[in-house]
């Protein structure tokens, strides 16, 4: 493998990894806000004790995420200076922005929000935490709309006597159409991971200890079931709006979604295809008529163009050379990531549908507990490598080959060194953090039940000899 | 002043802020396991930095997408020219931050061991090789014609940017023990505080050594006032730690680190990345600085933000300003 392929290899196993703590981040501490707010409102201990709980697990999590995206930010500069040569005055806006808006804020108020349980008053305590959800939502937004812009580049001219993109319009990059539609599709589908991590706990403890803190769970069980249902239907829409922008600005990504070969009108969504290596030629495949052109389109007989005449007029436009991205790996990615979310969706029902009316879940359950929270996580998984592949050959679509991108003083060996380092720490910090989440939640509620303090007068001894809660 | 100027010294104040405000949390990390001698002591140490590490951290990464925005071409030959050891950096940066969250969730001498070992060395490999970049920044590195690095990791490691590392490490320690002598209460108390006037001592002469070498290099006289200034104001820190003074002692090595590194933004402007090379192989703030709208756009959006995260980290430090209690064991 070249410097190219390993930098390619790098970029998509640290970003993978990445994402596997984000949707989790995201969610879990607006939940984790919303239960404390229930306490706060209500006064019930039962809220308490839950925000205790998942704020932990929560803490775990986020240091993960907090960790493995210091390596996105500067692999940016490690291994795509020439990208970064090129776009850095239109990436970098959005980027210093999430820093300055963002994870200022998420930091602090992390802190602040960990260690001032006692220090702090409650309600001054809630706003602290709402303020980490509000860190992470702008995060999330500026970062999608960077990545937008390379999906699909406004708000830019190109200078070619520097040769590289120059921002004219920031307004129009933070309003891209490609993030208006994929930052909610994203938020929705990271309150799936969030709501199905919630219930699954849940459930585990309804199943496996089932006399212990039952109605607490129950209420869990129920307010991430409930999640999970609200955001799959936010998804769906939001994914649907994000396939019709999709179509528009990059009809070639939707074609290689369908490996449609041939312009059809209308096109019919195929459910399951086995078809040779490269997808060429199809050998049987389950499909549904018009659904795709519906899709695509919003209409029912609208055309959908295929891979082969998008070729041709890519290589019109831009010069010989292939434009297809992997088109076995896009189909699959795309249908995984709509057939496994969907049978999240699915699950959350069901449970919903067991425990209605004070019925208790039924031990075989058990088997659900340990995948829910999973299936939404592998659904994020299958929609981010689907919508990065997809843009392939492309690192800015229409502007920039991901082959031009690469550090040229790089060597393939420093690339190799760091791949081989990062892929061994974050395997290793995997198996860290399952075990100490699995241990945190076998834990339980144990140690949740005292409530904090009122805040003792400044200058008090209580105050001074308090130990820090929730701290070292 | 020119906008380029603006974000020049935009981000030395952002490296400034970094190194101040981790500077210390590094040094308690390096530090927590020699002066704490038992688990609730060590507690009490980290606890210290617990509430504001992360936030500290910040700035590092604010200062990559600053110099990303504003400098792609700075932020591109930079990050990968100095690519092993910013590797480096980040396994040091990703075990200790790992470790720090995760120490506490266990009730366990051997889990806790190896945290506390994470802690350390991840607060001393950044340390140390922050200080060997910037080394090699104010010296200059081998670019060629397109501002592309072409040495190897050998280039780096060269003298001048070693006895940097060095030096950032003793400084660091420094500001650390002078930290957790001022947050501290007790028998670690005085402790850090013997602590600081021992490693002040070994820091002063590097610090010395280092700027004296760093102004012969690259060196104006508006550099030489600010590198009499930071030697000044760290004697004048160390005195007050052996006078006991402990919040005069922090404000000494706070006003040195930030006196050091405005110093070596002052040499090394109005380059960026020097060549040793040919001379118009230099990177200078013009060939490296995004374009106009892009720096004006940004130059608004951060005077307007930039007070309210000073206001709010401010106030975390306010909120959490008592001192930490050893529990009793």
């Amino acid at each position: 493998m070249d410097t190219l392929d390993l930098a390619r290899w790098q970029f998509a196993i640290t970003t993978v990894y990445h994402f596997f703590f984000v949707p989790v981040t995201i969610s879990l501490v607006a939940i984790t806000a919303g239960l404390q707010t229930a306490w706060y409102r209500t006064g019930k201990e039962k809220y308490l004790r839950l925000t205790k709980f998942y704020g932990k697990l929560f803490l775990i999590n986020i240091a993960m995420g907090v960790v493995t995206g210091l390596v996105q930010e500067f692999q940016f500069g490690m291994n795509w200076s020439d990208y970064s040569r090129f776009v850095g005055d239109v990436f970098g806006a959005p980027l210093a922005l999430e820093g300055l808006l963002a994870f200022f804020l998420e930091s602090t108020f992390i802190g602040l929000w960990m260690f001032g349980w006692d220090r702090l008053p409650k309600l001054v305590h809630l706003g602290c935490i709402w303020m980490v959800v509000l860190g992470t939502q702008l995060s999330a937004y500026f970062i999608l709309a960077a990545n937008s812009w390379m999906q699909h580049p406004v708000g830019f001219r190109y200078n070619a006597e520097r040769g590289r993109a120059e921002l004219t319009d920031l307004w129009a990059v933070l309003t891209n159409k490609v993030v208006l539609v994929t930052f909610p599709h994203t938020i929705f589908a990271a309150f799936m991971v969030g709501g199905a991590f919630v219930a699954g706990v849940a459930l585990w403890h309804l199943i496996r200890r089932p006399e212990v803190d039952k109605a607490v769970f129950r209420s869990a069980l129920k307010i991430g079931a409930s999640i999970v249902l609200v955001a799959s239907a936010g998804v769906a829409i939001s994914g649907d709006l994000q396939g019709k922008v999709m179509t528009e600005v990059q009809p070639m990504k939707m074609a290689a979604a369908e490996a449609l070969y041939e312009t059809e009108k209308p096109a019919a969504f195929s459910a399951f295809t086995i078809g040779t290596l490269d997808g060429s030629k199809e050998i049987f495949s389950i499909k549904v008529p018009y659904l795709l052109s519906f899709l695509a389109t919003g209409s029912f007989d609208g055309e959908v163009k295929g891979i082969n005449s998008l070729q041709e007029a890519y290589e019109q436009l831009y010069g010989p050379g292939s434009y297809k991205p992997n088109i076995p790996l896009t189909y699959w990615t795309f249908r995984l990531m709509i057939g496994v979310g969907m049978a999240s969706a699915a699950v959350a029902l069901w449970l919903l549908w067991t425990t209605r009316r004070g019925r208790a879940p039924t031990r075989w359950l058990i088997y659900l507990a340990a995948p829910l929270p999973l299936l939404p996580m592998v659904a994020n998984t299958f929609g981010w490598i689907f919508t990065e592949t997809g843009r392939q050959p492309w690192l800015v679509f229409g502007l920039l080959p991901t082959a031009s991108g690469v550090s040229p003083g790089t060597t393939s060996g420093e690339v190799i060194t760091s791949l081989v380092g990062f892929t061994a720490l974050y395997g290793v910090l995997a198996v860290v953090e399952t075990k100490l989440l699995l241990r945190t939640i076998r834990g339980g509620l144990a140690g949740t039940d005292d409530p904090p303090a009122d805040e003792p007068p400044d200058g008090s001894p209580e105050q001074a000899e308090k130990p820090l809660s929730f701290a070292y | 002043m020119e906008l380029t100027t603006v974000w020049f010294v935009a981000i030395a104040t952002l490296w400034t802020g970094y190194f101040v405000l981790e500077g210390f949390d590094f040094g308690v990390g390096m530090l927590f396991r020699v002066l704490g001698r038992n688990e609730p002591e060590r507690r009490a140490a980290i606890s210290t930095i617990g509430p504001v590490w992360d936030g500290n951290e910040v700035w590092l990464i604010m200062a990559g997408a600053a110099t990303f925005a504003a400098f792609p071409e700075w932020y591109a030959t930079l990050f990968s020219g100095f690519y092993l050891p910013l590797f480096a950096i980040l396994v040091g940066l990703i075990i200790r931050g790992v470790a720090l969250e995760y120490r506490g969730k266990r009730d366990d001498a051997t889990w806790r061991g190896r945290m506390d070992v994470m802690i350390a060395v991840g607060s001393l490999l950044p340390a140390l090789l922050w200080g060997v970049a910037f080394g090699n920044i104010v010296r200059g590195v081998p670019l060629d014609a397109d501002h592309e690095y072409i040495g190897g990791l050998g280039t780096l490691l060269n003298p001048f940017a070693l006895l940097g590392g060095l030096t950032f490490v003793a400084v660091f320690v420094t500001h650390g023990a002078i930290f957790l002598a001022l947050r501290t209460t007790g028998d670690l108390r005085v402790r850090a505080n013997r602590l600081a006037t021992r490693t002040g001592a070994v820091a002063a002469v590097l610090t010395i050594a280092f700027l004296a070498w760093a102004q012969v290099l690259r060196g104006d006289s508006m550099s030489l006032a600010l590198m009499i200034a930071a030697v000044v104001a760290f004697a004048g820190g160390l005195v007050a730690n052996v006078a006991r003074r402990e919040g005069w002692a922090f404000v000494g090595t706070t006003l040195a680190i930030g006196l050091v590194v405005v110093a070596l933004f002052v040499a090394l402007f109005p380059d960026v990345m020097p060549s040793t090379l040919e001379p118009g192989s230099t990177l200078t703030v013009v060939d490296a600085a995004s374009s106009p709208y892009t720096l004006k756009v940004m130059t608004i959006i951060t005077a307007i933000f930039f007070p309210l995260v000073l206001l709010y980290q401010g106030w975390t430090y306010w909120v959490f300003r008592k001192r930490v209690m050893v529990a009793a064991s």
